[in-house]
């Protein structure tokens, strides 16, 4: 047995993600997905950038739960929503209640828009995001529910979705839908599903 | 001539707003609402409110009271919390009509109020469910070379904008000391009319002693009424005077589960004046210590 644990396997395959991404912004959602930028901060790609989760710009890489670091400048969520997501110089790695081949992500709500079963936490920036900056979605649970046919409301826009959204066949849509789906190794040697 | 005092109460406040108007509420999730203003509408006979929010306990609150027609918002959410209870249950019972909005749409709707122009143009949207959920968005297409479909976000005009700020003066000049504005001056400018409720109404010569120029983030011409409301953004953040009342919040989101604990907790802290919640809050303190 391996000492590498599964959620460090995880995070290695995360900071992966960032790796190539050079000087822009890392907005990473949820605990798995900023250990992995922290470390891909910290190893493969030093410029990369990210904030405390609120309006500041942290200059290292601090262990997870903290955020004391020097504060290199300002991003309130302003700026995010105004330039940084349209700019596209950013990469976010959000997750997925539902998520379908295409890359159609759903964290809104489960079962009809018009009456949902449960409601999650509504569309956020998914849609900007998907057709605006790179997206990457950190998707751990690996069982039908998640991984569906179809989403039951398209939050992050999918590459199909995208490509007939848009009017002219330049249009500018750089990287959308990234979907990555890799098989996690397991410590045990045994395939993880 | 001396300039007017914009000073005022809550209740004078609630007492601008009529029924059916749009109210749009700043702050973020959980950060800096005003909420004093909300427990004030809370008490009032108000009703077939359209609420404009980044959608935190403000709207939960609102809509389980049955005050709200219509909804814009992106979001709802606690924060430390991810799901905001009241407002789940509120779109789980259809008690209202409900408009989800991308977060940089939300912003948009509100820089093209804030501009009196119709609409502003924007990508975020296409393709997505929210142009399907909310059919009275349109597209728009470029008049340029480049001949782009883009999505034609609407103004979100408000009849009234609340919002809360650390520090203000008498005459409406208003302050945030923590990391982030959010959107509290776009609020302001596309709103008929603004009121600021605060921790601290100061002498306009004392706020920029310790703080510096960027910080005054509302001048007067935006605001219509200032109202002194200390703890008044309890129980969310209002850094750096205070952050969120977790333990408070907690018992909020828990209370919130079932019917008779709700009553519960509306018997305790949500059945009397302002200065009624905040010492059933300080007593909460204590105990929970």
């Amino acid at each position: 047995m391996s000492d590498v644990t599964r959620a460090e396997y995880c995070a290695i395959a995360i900071a992966d993600c960032f790796a190539d991404d050079g000087e822009i912004m890392g907005s990473p959602m949820g605990l798995l997905p900023t250990l992995g930028a922290r470390l891909a901060k910290s190893t493969s790609n030093p410029l990369l950038m990210i904030t405390d989760g609120e309006a500041r710009i942290l200059q290292g890489a601090p262990p997870l739960g903290t955020s004391n670091d020097v504060v290199e400048g300002w991003m309130p969520f302003r700026l995010v929503l105004e330039a940084v997501v349209p700019f596209g110089k950013r990469h976010v790695m959000m997750g997925a209640t539902q998520i379908d081949r295409e890359g159609n992500q759903n964290i809104s709500a489960i079962g009809p828009w018009a009456q949902p079963k449960r409601q999650l936490l509504g569309v956020r920036g998914a849609p900007g995001n998907t057709v605006n900056n790179k997206t990457s979605y950190w998707v751990p649970k690996h069982s039908s529910r998640v991984f569906v046919e179809q989403v039951d409301i398209v939050s992050g826009v999918g590459r199909n979705r995208a490509e007939a959204g848009r009017a002219c066949a330049d249009g500018m849509y750089p990287q959308m839908g990234d979907v990555r789906t890799r098989p996690i190794p397991d410590p045990d040697g045994t395939p993880f599903r | 001539m001396s300039m007017p005092s914009k000073e005022m109460t809550a209740e004078q406040v609630i007492e601008q707003i009529e029924d059916g108007m749009t109210v749009g509420i700043g702050g973020w999730g959980s950060r800096r609402k005003p909420m004093a203003l909300v427990r004030a509408i809370l008490r009032s006979n108000l009703k077939d409110l359209t609420l404009i929010s980044y959608a935190g306990p403000d709207a939960g609150l609102l809509l389980d009271a049955g005050k709200v027609r219509e909804i814009v918002y992106p979001f709802a959410t606690l924060d430390s919390i991810p799901l905001e209870p009241l407002f789940s249950r509120a779109r789980q019972d259809k008690t209202a009509k409900f408009r989800e909005w991308d977060e940089g749409m939300f912003q948009t709707g509100l820089r093209a109020a804030a501009s009196r122009v119709p609409f502003l143009p924007m990508r975020a949207g296409l393709g997505s469910a929210v142009m399907e959920n909310d059919p009275t968005l349109k597209t728009v297409t470029s008049p340029y070379d480049d001949g782009e479909t883009l999505l034609a976000v609407p103004a979100l005009e408000l009849d009234v904008a609340l919002v809360h700020m650390n520090r203000a003066d008498k005459y409406g000049n208003a302050q945030y000391l923590g990391p982030d504005p959010y959107f509290d001056d776009l609020f302001c400018m596309a709103a008929k009319k603004a009121f600021v409720s605060t921790e601290q109404i100061m002498d306009t010569a004392g706020m920029l002693l310790d703080a510096p120029i960027q910080s005054m983030l509302l001048n007067r011409t935006m605001v219509a009424g200032v109202v002194e409301t200390p703890n008044g953004a309890h129980f969310t953040t209002c850094t750096p005077t205070y952050e969120r009342d977790e333990k408070f919040q907690k018992a909020y989101a828990t209370a919130a589960k079932t019917p008779e604990d709700w009553a519960a907790f509306q018997a305790r802290f949500l059945s009397g004046s302002e200065t009624d919640y905040q010492d059933a809050v300080q007593a909460f303190a204590q105990e929970a210590n």
